[in-house]
């Protein structure tokens, strides 16, 4: 089989069998972000294997795979925070809306495809600040309050904090400062967000709450996700890429991918056999 | 670009070079230090220094040797005051640490560090120069072997903490009584560590001045036995400097040369094997 | 165990002596009328002035080893701050009476004088000598401990918090100086309090290069005094019970103050280090 699969989604691409009925299933699909012939290293050591891919406009993206596979990895190498590691090394290419993002201002390129991290990380502030920071130093087309309040909507998390904007944000729950930590994302207004597994420290209570919330989210940004729970995967993305060990091995409109996967692998690993 | 982005990036480069230059000075003092060092006292360092005593004022040709003695028996009396002291409480600590005598030990050895060099003396003074109605070696090795206590009792601790447990059980599984491994296995293991966490612990006292200015005194001829006033390199370095005479300002940093010389070579030999590693190695 | 006496015994000799005469200060034979505030007043302003230039410096060289620096080079020039920092009192003092003093009094204090000699801080013969002298000798000797402290604080952030920084698009800088540098206040502020322990109680360096003069004076440039100082100085020349008293008790106010300070400074360390460890969790 084939290690990698080359996204076989023309321009005019429907999704069969929609699991959202409110969308049009005529609706062409582009791709926001290109994918191509990536290979990754930390020092002389390769993790990523020829990988080529896209992120689906306005769609939700999974990255599923077993530990180590080398989908964080992945994730990380699309608003470039791989650079903050001393020796990894990225070869091939990466596109956002047709260009490199390889070649561009890392600075301004990471205010437009946010991140959000494994365990809920909200700065030593207050909510509010939390929130704001992005927009203090970007700059804000709104005032402050009411950007604050905007993104705090998005995230689902304005009714439970609108009276105490001004307390620490470590006063939140583990759900709740994810949730901030989504706000404090969107409030840049990123065109893509990037989340690395964002429910695996999480009750499953607050883990509802956010795939609840990733489904809403879909019309104000795209979104890749990468998640180690092939439920959510399911539940919540448009498309799913199964890694392993480094490589791409299927890349397919998740229900697809879950009903009739193309690569005896995938079938492996979701029917649970292994990972 | 933006204009603000372009802002906001050079005053990234500006500060993060600031930083740079920061450090870049702190560093550079060391060798300001050792250079002008090396400079004034290069030239004064000869074998009069070490072998001859001070000379009356405007003689030429004296040297320091009474200090550098006196130095070293303020420091062998010290050890045998401070490293026992300290050794055993560390011993103490690591194998009880538990207990609130432990925390309360650990302590005050943290605020017995913490207490001025002047202090001490003070102390010491209060109780050895006063009782014997006079100044003496032992008076200044007592306030030293008292700074010294604090930093060999942590060091021992700390090494003995990290002896592996895997060591522990080994010994205590064939029989060994708890004292027994203590003394057979755990500090064996750990003692390459506490031998320099000793040698760093008497490179810092070597240096201080103060807690000697009135328990050791001075003394510009030979001080026989422990009981009386001794000279001593610090001390030396001291009086000759704010003197008013050249000859002793030369001899000054002359002194000073050899003081850091040595106290700075035991520091990077200690912390050199401390960077090899100390203790066993894990499995 | 025999520490706990020790420390006993100290605080009881103390007693002994100082605080049953506590108001000796008041017409103290070597001072002013004013006691014991010269000295308190020159260890203040010497400490104050130390930490002014001492603090940036450390917490910028701190910033750069912990931040930016690749780990090989962070360590070794961690090395050389280690050393620095063994380098004995007397030393400093040497190199303060020889090379700073002269520097000061031809060049730094005179220009000083004439671009800033309006305010208060700068009036006065330029005699090299002083308070201003002093802090800057302070300040060289209590920079390594403030970059040390402030490294290692700096250096438990947990990683993920840099990095929300970078991943909402900030630069380097403000990640560092709005989100890093914010985390780790309560150890670098730790960090501080044990240089400021530091230097109250330095004695030889200060004596060597502050001029011994009990004056209280806002200038800057003036000779002073400190409470270290006077007391390596006229403890062994001390005559007489109420002399010797009120210096022991000057060594029991510089007693206090430093154990509080060292006291506080390793509550804040141990208390950053462990939230950065600990992280924020529900």
């Amino acid at each position: 089989m084939q290690a990698s699969a080359r996204p076989t989604v023309p321009a005019n691409f429907t999704l069969p069998g929609s699991n959202h009925p409110s969308r049009d299933p005529a609706t062409p699909l582009e791709m926001r972000m290109t994918i191509s012939k990536v290979n990754f290293f930390y020092g002389t050591k390769q993790t990523l294997f020829d990988i080529n891919m896209g992120i689906a406009n306005s769609k939700v993206t999974a990255l599923i795979g077993p530990s180590g596979c080398g989908k964080s990895t992945l994730l990380r190498t699309f608003n470039r925070m791989h650079e903050t590691v001393r020796n990894a090394r990225l070869e091939g290419e990466i596109q956002l809306d047709g260009k490199n993002i390889l070649a561009q201002d890392v600075t301004s390129l990471r205010r437009r495809i946010g991140m959000v991290f494994q365990r809920p990380n909200p700065f030593p502030k207050s909510i509010f600040d939390n929130v704001a920071y992005g927009l203090k130093i970007n700059g804000s087309k709104l005032p402050l309050a009411e950007a604050v309040e905007k993104s705090l909507r998005h995230a689902a998390l304005w009714d439970e904090v609108k009276d105490h904007l001004h307390k620490s944000a470590y006063e939140l729950s583990g759900g709740q400062q994810q949730r901030l930590c989504i706000a404090r994302a969107l409030a840049v207004e990123p065109e893509v967000l990037l989340l690395d597994e964002p429910c695996s420290a999480l009750d499953p209570i607050s883990t509802a709450k956010i795939e609840e919330l990733l489904v809403q989210l879909k019309d104000l940004c795209t979104i890749a996700i990468v998640t180690h729970n092939m439920q959510q995967a399911a539940r919540v993305s448009d498309f799913t890429a199964f890694l392993l060990i480094g490589q791409l091995i299927e890349f397919n409109p998740t229900p697809q991918l879950f009903t009739t996967p193309s690569d005896a692998r995938t079938e492996a690993y979701i029917t649970g056999r292994f990972g | 670009m933006s204009g603000r982005l372009r802002w906001r990036k050079f005053v990234s480069h500006f500060m993060l070079t600031m930083t740079g230059l920061c450090a870049f000075v702190a560093v550079s003092v060391l060798f300001f230090i050792l250079g002008y060092l090396v400079f004034h006292g290069g030239t004064s360092v000869s074998w009069n220094f070490f072998t001859k005593l001070p000379t009356p004022v405007g003689e030429a040709g004296g040297g320091m040797a009474n200090a550098i003695v006196g130095s070293a028996k303020l420091l062998l009396l010290a050890s045998l005051f401070g490293v026992p002291l300290g050794f055993f409480g560390g011993i103490y600590l690591a194998e009880f640490s538990g207990s609130t005598t432990a925390f309360v030990v650990r302590y005050a050895a943290d605020l017995l560090n913490g207490v001025p060099s002047i202090v001490i003396g003070i102390f010491a003074y209060a109780l050895v120069v006063l009782p014997f109605k006079h100044y003496s070696t032992l008076a200044g090795a007592f306030a030293l072997g008292l700074m010294m206590i604090p930093i060999t009792l942590r060091s021992t601790e700390e090494f003995l903490h990290s002896v592996p447990r895997a060591l522990r059980e080994g010994a205590m599984a064939l029989g060994a009584s708890k004292w027994k491994t203590i003394a057979s296995v755990v500090v064996p293991a750990a003692y390459r560590g506490i031998v320099t966490a000793i040698l760093l612990a008497l490179a810092r006292v070597a240096g201080e001045t103060a807690p000697l200015l009135f328990t050791a005194f001075g003394n510009r001829f030979w001080s026989p036995g422990w009981e009386q006033p001794t000279a001593s390199l610090p001390v030396m370095i001291y009086t000759y400097a704010i003197s008013p005479y050249e000859d002793w300002h030369r001899q000054a940093w002359a002194a000073g040369l050899v003081l850091l010389g040595l106290i700075l070579v035991v520091n990077i030999v200690a912390r050199g094997i401390l960077a090899r590693g100390v203790a066993v190695p894990r499995s | 165990m025999l520490v706990i006496e020790l420390w006993r015994g100290s605080v009881l000799a103390r007693h002994k002596f100082g605080l049953a005469f506590f108001t000796t200060s008041v017409w103290d034979p070597n001072g002013d009328q004013f006691g014991a505030w010269p000295f308190i007043y020159g260890t203040l302003v010497t400490s104050v002035v130390s930490l002014v230039i001492a603090v940036p410096l450390g917490i910028g060289a701190a910033i750069f080893l912990a931040e930016l620096a690749p780990q090989k080079i962070s360590d070794s020039l961690q090395f050389f701050i280690d050393l620095l920092a063994a380098v004995p009192s007397v030393i400093y003092g040497l190199l303060g009476v020889f090379i700073i003093v002269p520097l000061m009094r031809q060049y730094i204090e005179p220009a000083l004088k004439g671009t800033l000699g309006f305010t208060p801080l700068f009036t006065g013969p330029p005699f090299g000598i002083g308070f201003l002298t002093a802090g800057i000798v302070l300040a060289i000797m209590v920079i390594p401990y403030i970059i040390s402290v402030s490294r290692e604080v700096l250096l438990s952030v947990p990683r993920d918090q840099r990095e929300a920084a970078l991943a909402l698009g900030s630069t380097r800088w403000e990640s560092t100086w709005k989100v890093v540098v914010p985390f780790a206040r309560t150890g670098i502020m730790g960090s501080i309090f044990l240089a400021l322990a530091r230097a109250l109680g330095e004695t030889m360096a200060v004596t060597m290069v502050i001029g011994n003069t009990p004056t209280v004076s806002a200038s800057l440039l003036s000779p002073g005094y400190s409470i270290a100082a006077v007391i390596a100085n006229e403890f062994s020349e001390a005559t007489g019970e109420l002399y010797v008293q009120a210096l022991v008790e000057l060594g029991l106010v510089l007693f206090i103050l430093t154990f509080i300070l060292n006291g506080l400074a390793r509550l804040l360390i141990v208390v950053t280090t462990q939230r950065g460890s600990g992280t924020a969790s529900a």
